[in-house]
C-alpha cells in the first residue's frame, strides 16, 4: 500500500522496507488501544475525582476512537483510519445496546427478589384496616395475577394457534404460486404485526361493550385483544418454518400418490414441528407480557377471578402497572408488588424462551432445505 | 404444488396412501403414461382434502375479517364521541376532556406528541440500531454473530411494562444531571428550554426508553438485509482494495438502502404505538410542546393518554379515547404501509427486470418470529451462505 510508486524505475537506496508490513499498525493494536484508553480515562476521572462506571465507559470510548483514528491516520492513511474508527463506532453501538438489557434484568431481579416468596405466589393482594392506628396496610400477593395471566394467555393461544397455523398452511401449501387471496393475506399479516397493542385492547373493549353494554370487562375480552396481536406473529413464524420444508419431500409424497391432506399432516407438519413449536412458544412469550390491551379489556382487580367470561381480571403485567401507577395507600407494598409481578413475568418469559430454544435444539429440523 | 398431483389412478391412490414407504415398487407404474389416453386421470378429491382446504382458506380469510373488524368496531364506538358537542355534553365537559371544544381539538396535541416523541426515539435509536446491525452482520467474529444477534433480539422479549418500571426507577434519576446540564448550557435551543425537571419525568427519559424498545426491530430487519447483500458485490469491492468500510459503503448500503429505510419506518410504527414506557415515565399535559427537559410542559402521546384516562373515564370519554385510538390505528397503519411499499417499489434493482436478487418481502419484523427463526435455523442458513460463497 505504502510502497512508493515513483521508485519503480530507480534502484532503491538505504534499508529496504518490507512492503507487505510497512505502513501498518501492529496486529493487536486495537486491543492495546482499548486497554490504554481504559487506563487513561480511569486516570483522568480519578484526577478530577469523578470515577464511576458510566463516566469511565463514555470517556474511554471517546479516547479510544480519537487515539485509534489519530494513530491510524499518522501511520497508515486516511481511508484505513476511517475504517478503524467505524469499526470502533459499531462496536460501541453494540455495547451500548447491551447496557439496557443487563441493567433492566439486573434491576428487576434485585428489586423483585425480596418480594417473591411462596406467600406472594400463593395469596392474593389483601388490604387490612387497623382501627387502632387508622392505617391501611397491604399484604402483597400475586395469585390473581398469575391465574389471570395463565387464563387470558391460554385462551388467546387456543384461538390464535389454529387460525395462525392454518393460515400459514394456506399461504405455503395451497397458494404457493401466489393468488390474490394469498398476496392480500400476506400483506395484511405484515400490516397486522404493526397494530399498536393498545388499539387491540380498544378493539376488544369496543366489541364487547357493543355486545354486552358499556362496562363489559372480562378476561375473555382481553384474550380476544391478545389474539389480534398473536395471530400475525404465529402466521409469520409458521410461514417461515413451513417454507423451509424441502420441496423434494412434498414431491416424493405426491409421487407416491399421497393426497394433499395426508402430505401436509404426515410429511410437512412433522418435519417442521420443531420450528412451529418454537414459533408458537415465542409468540406466547411475546403476548404474555402485554399490558395495555389487558388493562383496557379486562381492567384490574385485587380479587381472584377464575371466570374468564365475567368480571375484571388482573394479569402480572397489569399488576406491575397498577402497583406503580394506581397504588393503594400502602405505597411501599404496592410498588413492591409491582416489582414482584415484574420479576415473575420476566421469569415466565425466560422459561418460555428457554423452552423454545430447547425445542429448537432437541427436535432439530430434519429435511430442511 | 399448485394442483393436486395428476396422473394417479384411483386404485393406486389408496395403495399409496396405506403404505407410503413400501409402495414405491407398486406405484412407480402409475407414473408412466397411461397408454396414450389424452385425458390425465386426476386423484380423487377426498372429503378430508376438501375440508382441510376449506379450513385453511377460512383461516386466511379470517385475517381479513379481523382487520376489518378492528377498524369497524373502533369506528362504531368512536362515532358518538366524534359527533358530540364537546362544550355542552355533560359526559365530556368534565375531567380530562374539559376545555376542549371538539374531538379534533382534543386529539391534535396528542397526535403531535406521539409523532414528536417517536421522532426523538427514532433519532436516538435508529443510528445505534443500524450500527449494531452492521456490527453483527459484518464486523463481529463469525462464530459469535449468532449469539450477539440473539442478545439484541432478547431486548425485544422484555415486556414493555418492565422497561417502563426500569425507566421510572433507573433512567429518570440517571438522566437528572444531564437534564440540568443541558438546560443550563444549551437552554437557548427550544428543545432544552424551560424549567428543568427535578423529578426526571421528562420527554427525554421517555424517548430514551422508547429508543431502547425499537432497537431490536430495526436491528433485526437491517441485519437480515445486510446479510442478503450479494456476496460477489462485496468481494468485488474488497478485491479492488477497498477497506471494509468502503466495501460497506459501495456494496452493502446501496443494496440495503430501501430495506433499512423500511426497517426504520417499522421502528417508527412500533414507537408510535408503545404505551407503557411513556405512560409510566412522563408527567404529561395536553399541549403542543417542543420542550423535552421539563416536568409540566411535556407533550403527551395518544397511547399513554388512553391508558391513563381510561379507568376513570365516563362512557363518552371512553368513546373519545377509542376515537384517539382509531387515529393512532390509522397513523400506524399508514406508516406500516409505506414501509412495506418502499421496499418493493424502490428496492435494489427494482427497475431492471433482469435483476436476479432483490428484496421481495421484508424479514419478519415481530420479535417472536425473529427469535424463532434465529433459534431454528439462522446458524445453519448463515453457514450455508458462507459455504456457497466460498465454493
Amino acid at each position: 500500500m505504502s510502497a512508493p510508486s515513483a521508485t519503480r524505475s530507480s534502484v532503491p537506496r538505504g534499508p529496504i522496507v518490507n512492503s507487505l508490513k510497512a505502513g501498518q499498525l501492529p496486529r493487536f493494536i486495537e486491543l492495546y488501544t482499548v486497554i490504554g484508553s481504559l487506563a487513561l480515562s480511569a486516570g483522568i476521572l480519578a484526577l478530577i475525582g469523578r470515577l464511576n462506571v458510566v463516566g469511565e465507559a463514555v470517556v474511554s470510548a471517546i479516547v479510544y476512537l480519537v487515539v485509534i483514528g489519530a494513530m491510524s491516520s499518522l501511520v497508515e492513511n486516511r481511508r484505513k483510519a476511517t475504517d478503524r474508527v467505524v469499526r470502533g463506532l459499531v462496536t460501541v453501538a453494540f455495547l451500548l445496546a447491551m447496557v439496557p438489557l443487563v441493567s433492566t434484568l439486573a434491576t428487576v431481579v434485585v428489586r423483585g427478589i425480596g418480594e417473591v416468596d411462596w406467600a406472594f405466589i400463593s395469596t392474593t393482594t389483601a388490604h387490612v384496616f387497623n382501627p387502632k392506628t387508622l392505617v391501611v396496610s397491604t399484604s402483597t400477593g400475586a395469585l390473581q395475577g398469575i391465574v389471570g395471566t395463565l387464563i387470558i394467555t391460554g385462551i388467546a393461544a387456543l384461538i390464535s394457534i389454529p387460525i395462525g397455523i392454518l393460515t400459514a398452511i394456506y399461504l405455503v401449501e395451497y397458494a404457493a404460486g401466489g393468488n390474490w387471496l394469498s398476496r392480500t393475506v400476506t400483506f395484511l399479516v405484515d400490516v397486522m404485526t404493526g397494530i399498536p397493542s393498545i388499539v387491540a385492547g380498544l378493539f376488544a373493549f369496543a366489541l364487547f361493550s357493543l355486545l354486552f353494554g358499556p362496562k363489559a370487562v372480562s378476561g375473555f375480552s382481553a384474550s380476544i385483544a391478545l389474539c389480534v396481536l398473536m395471530i400475525p406473529i404465529v402466521v409469520r413464524s409458521s410461514e417461515e418454518m413451513l417454507k423451509l420444508v424441502s420441496l423434494e419431500l412434498r414431491e416424493a409424497s405426491y409421487a407416491l400418490g399421497v393426497s394433499k391432506f395426508s402430505t401436509i399432516t404426515k410429511i410437512v407438519l412433522p418435519t417442521a414441528i420443531a420450528g412451529l413449536v418454537t414459533g408458537v412458544t415465542l409468540a406466547i412469550a411475546r403476548v404474555i407480557g402485554e399490558t395495555a390491551p389487558i388493562f383496557i379489556a379486562a381492567s384490574f382487580t385485587d380479587n381472584l377471578n377464575t371466570n374468564a367470561f365475567f368480571g375484571a381480571m388482573s394479569s402480572l403485567a397489569t399488576m406491575a402497572l397498577t402497583g406503580y401507577k394506581f397504588p393503594s395507600t400502602d405505597l411501599q407494598a404496592s410498588i413492591g408488588s409491582a416489582w414482584g409481578a415484574a420479576l415473575l413475568l420476566i421469569i415466565l418469559v425466560v422459561i418460555l424462551n428457554l423452552i423454545a430454544r430447547i425445542v429448537a435444539r432437541v427436535f432439530a429440523p430434519k429435511g430442511f432445505r | 404444488m399448485s394442483e393436486t398431483p395428476a396422473v394417479v389412478s384411483e386404485s393406486r391412490d389408496e395403495v399409496a396412501n396405506d403404505q407410503t414407504k413400501k409402495s414405491s415398487t407398486t406405484t412407480h407404474r402409475s407414473g408412466a403414461p397411461l397408454g396414450g389416453s389424452a385425458r390425465p386421470v386426476r386423484a380423487k378429491s377426498r372429503p378430508a382434502d376438501r375440508i382441510f382446504l376449506g379450513l385453511s382458506t377460512g383461516a386466511a380469510v379470517s385475517i381479513m375479517v379481523i382487520l376489518a373488524g378492528v377498524a369497524l368496531f373502533l369506528i362504531v364506538q368512536a362515532a358518538p364521541a366524534i359527533a358530540a358537542n364537546w362544550a355542552t355534553n355533560p359526559g365530556l365537559n368534565v375531567g380530562a376532556t374539559a376545555h376542549h371544544n371538539t374531538f379534533w381539538g382534543y386529539v391534535a396535541p396528542l397526535v403531535w406528541g406521539t409523532i414528536f416523541v417517536s421522532a426523538i426515539a427514532l433519532i436516538l435509536g435508529a443510528p445505534v440500531a443500524i450500527g449494531i446491525a452492521l456490527f453483527i452482520s459484518h464486523y463481529s467474529p463469525r462464530r459469535l454473530a449468532g449469539v450477539l444477534g440473539y442478545l439484541v433480539d432478547l431486548l425485544a422479549a422484555v415486556p414493555s411494562i418492565v422497561f417502563g418500571l426500569w425507566g421510572v426507577f433507573v433512567i429518570r434519576p440517571f438522566l437528572l444531571p444531564l437534564t440540568v446540564w443541558l438546560n443550563h448550557n444549551l437552554g437557548w435551543i427550544p428543545f432544552f428550554s424551560g424549567q428543568a425537571s427535578t423529578t426526571g419525568s421528562t420527554v427525554l427519559a421517555g424517548g430514551i426508553v422508547l429508543a431502547v424498545m425499537i432497537l431490536p426491530i430495526i436491528t433485526s430487519i437491517s441485519r437480515e438485509i445486510f446479510l442478503q447483500t450479494p456476496r460477489l458485490n462485496e468481494e468485488a469491492a474488497l478485491a479492488m482494495g477497498a477497506t471494509k468500510w468502503e466495501m460497506i459503503r459501495l456494496a452493502v448500503f446501496p443494496y440495503a438502502r430501501s430495506g433499512v429505510v423500511s426497517a426504520t419506518l417499522l421502528g417508527l410504527g412500533r414507537a408510535l404505538g408503545e404505551t407503557m414506557a411513556f405512560a409510566l415515565i412522563v408527567s404529561p399535559s395536553l399541549i403542543f410542546s417542543l420542550k423535552i427537559l421539563t416536568d409540566g410542559q411535556n407533550s403527551q402521546t395518544v397511547a399513554a393518554n388512553i391508558v391513563l384516562n381510561f379507568p376513570e373515564g365516563t362512557t363518552l370519554q371512553r368513546q373519545a379515547l377509542i376515537g384517539t385510538g382509531l387515529i393512532l390505528f390509522v397513523i400506524s397503519l399508514a406508516v406500516n404501509l409505506v414501509a412495506r411499499v418502499i421496499v418493493t417499489r424502490t428496492g435494489p434493482d427494482a427497475k431492471s427486470r433482469k435483476a436476479k436478487k432483490r428484496i421481495e418481502q421484508l424479514p419478519p419484523s415481530d420479535p417472536a418470529s425473529v427469535l424463532a427463526i434465529d433459534d431454528v435455523l439462522a446458524g445453519e442458513r448463515r453457514a450455508k451462505k458462507d459455504g456457497t460463497a466460498r465454493a
